[in-house]
């Protein structure tokens, strides 16, 4: 029997190994150049767009040298509100419908119907969300006949709704079972279980799965499109048509070729890119703050 | 009778038959089981100084569930209170499935259920109208692997118990400062954390966390203390303290505990119980279920021959 050879394997093992190394280093570069060319783009052609006047007054819609060039206040505001409001809906039901699964309903037939509905509802296409609040409240009720912010609010919360209960029921699912026993077994009910110990160690993680929910609908066009319309002017009335940032890109984009109004699309864009950006740090310094399951 | 679902109908008269019965089959032991009762009774009575005291727990017919598995196959068993009980037996035995139906946490699990009765004093803990909640306060439970509320600061998980089961009961905030303090003590851990009780309770070793962990079970004021292995993840130093522990602790409480380890049975308990396959097959004083053992499987599994 000859000694155990300590030397680095055959020749063929390190060259497998270099080729393996390189492969993945490539196929990583070539997943992040669109993403940085994306990032650079934006933000290279939307701050020139971005002045006093870009965030303190409302579009006009008139092309340059056709007189006032106006900006997105609305846009942003409608956005804003729009989400916000979408969120206010979609967020409690969404963990509402986590909590049911993962603390009352593990495991029985019911629960895997619902999950599956979740999961099918993940991949609805946004537009089809827009047609079905277009046709149920703007004009299939004959008084309800109006395009309205609120409606686009619902349009969004029920594309949020699957992505937040989703992941928040993975994150509930991450929650230890021993520290639920051990709530139970001081004589703790059920409800104070989950008020007190599931959803604060689950926390982080419920506010990153909701905040991916909010980047996503904050950016959707379509539902928006058959729900609030288009306008320029800024309300806050959800009751009225609002206008919104990803339908004042489209409209932008849509109406002419004119490098002004292709600049404050670009300039949306960045606003969009920027909010997103700022809840995704907000999130990562409430979720350090925790110590919990992340 | 095995297998039919726990029903209302099942009347306390006949269910001493019934446990005195399951004994006789299981426990050669019975006749003196009262002798041990007693004498701990008037022992306990001259040198308590805590306002609580342990209740006995009877197990009668106890028969437990996961779906159609039967797990605990009709066991009848005393614990006598205030004395140390320990559970051996090899893994999957049903130890633990036992202690856990002692304060309904079995049923927590989907599709498990029980038969049977288990008498803290003289309510039957699966009786008609009984909340499980009062049970599980009365009946307090250390888990085999440390497990603090990771959220919580030391304090807040000594005072999780009465914070999470009080409404009003949890009183004022001086009244848990002054049951945080007893409980860490009687837990032995006060002297260790009273500089950092606003530290995380993750943050001590585990040792800590387990006696943290039994801080917060004791701090709910329950009569009867289950332990489901609970030295099991601990170095040897961590689990002596712990072992101390229990022998302070059974002055107020009933205790009963669940262990692979012999010697800690040997060095703990005052009777020890040998369950095999779901059934109990013997419990006496732990003398001499670990020298005179009167049945072949306790003394070939106390001797090491199997398990």
């Amino acid at each position: 029997m000859s000694a155990r050879s300590l030397t680095l394997t055959s020749a063929r093992r390190r060259r497998t190994d270099v080729v393996a190394r390189w492969v993945l280093a490539v196929a990583t570069v070539l997943a992040l150049v669109p993403l940085v060319l994306v990032v650079y783009y934006v933000v290279n052609k939307g701050a020139s767009a971005w002045n006093t006047q870009f965030f303190t007054k409302d579009p006009t819609g008139n092309s340059t040298g056709f007189g006032d060039e106006g900006g997105l206040k609305s846009a942003i505001l409608g956005t804003i509100e729009i989400v916000a409001i979408a969120s206010a809906i979609a967020i409690p039901i969404g963990i509402a419908v986590a909590l049911w699964l993962t603390e009352y309903h593990r495991g029985g037939w019911l629960g895997n119907v619902v999950r599956y509905f979740i999961d099918v509802m993940t991949g609805v296409p946004a537009i089809v969300f827009g047609i079905f609040v277009y046709l149920l409240l703007v004009i299939g009720q004959p008084p309800a006949s109006a395009y309205a912010g609120w409606k686009g609010a619902i349009a969004l919360a029920l594309l949020m709704l699957p992505i937040v209960a989703r992941s928040a029921e993975v994150v509930l699912l991450l929650v230890p079972e021993s520290l639920r026993e051990a709530a139970l077994a001081l004589g703790a009910p059920r409800w104070k279980v989950i008020m007190r110990i599931v959803l604060p160690a689950a926390l982080p993680g419920l506010l990153t799965g909701s905040l991916l929910a909010i980047a996503r609908a904050a950016g959707e066009t379509a539902p928006l499109l058959f729900t609030i319309a288009v306008t320029s002017g800024t309300t806050f009335d959800p009751g009225q048509r609002m206008n919104s940032l990803p339908t004042q890109i489209f409209n932008n984009l849509n109406s002419s070729s004119d490098p002004g109004l292709i600049s404050r699309a670009w300039g949306g864009a960045l606003v969009l890119l920027a909010m997103i950006f700022v809840l995704n740090i907000f999130a990562r310094l409430v979720s350090r703050r925790s110590p919990a399951i992340r | 009778m095995n297998g039919i679902p726990r029903r209302s109908d099942q009347g306390e008269e006949a269910l001493p038959e019934t446990a005195a019965a399951e004994r006789q089959q299981n426990s050669p032991w019975t006749p003196s089981s009262a002798t041990p009762i007693a004498a701990t009774r008037s022992r306990a009575g001259d040198s308590r100084e805590a306002p609580s005291q342990g209740r006995a727990v009877v197990l009668a017919d106890l028969n437990a569930y996961y779906g159609k598995a039967h797990a605990i196959k009709g066991v009848g068993l005393d614990y006598a209170a205030n004395q140390v009980t320990a559970m051996i037996g090899p893994s999957g035995c049903g130890k633990s499935t036992l202690v856990r139906c002692i304060n309904r946490m079995h049923e927590e699990i989907p599709g498990a259920y029980t038969t049977g009765s288990i008498m803290l004093d003289d309510q039957d803990i699966y009786g008609e109208n009984v909340d499980v909640v009062a049970v599980r306060r009365a009946v307090g439970m250390v888990f085999q692997k440390p497990n603090p509320f990771p959220t919580m600061s030391i304090f807040d998980n000594v005072a999780a118990g009465l914070r999470l089961t009080g409404g009003r009961r949890g009183g004022k905030r001086e009244n848990i400062k002054d049951r945080v303090e007893r409980s860490l003590r009687g837990a032995g851990l006060w002297e260790e954390v009273k500089d950092r009780l606003s530290e995380p309770g993750i943050g001590l070793s585990g040792g800590q966390q387990q006696r943290l962990c039994i801080a917060r079970t004791i701090a709910v004021e329950p009569e009867v203390i289950l332990m489901d292995e609970p030295c099991s993840a601990l170095d040897p130093i961590a689990t002596l303290k712990v072992e101390e522990l229990i022998d302070e602790l059974k002055t107020r409480y009933t205790i009963v505990i669940v262990t692979h380890n012999m010697q800690q049975a040997a060095r703990v308990a005052d009777t020890t119980a040998f369950m095999l396959a779901g059934e109990l097959v013997e419990v006496g004083p732990t003398e001499r279920i670990f020298t005179k053992p009167s049945d072949s499987r306790t003394e070939d599994y106390v001797s090491g021959k199997f398990g």
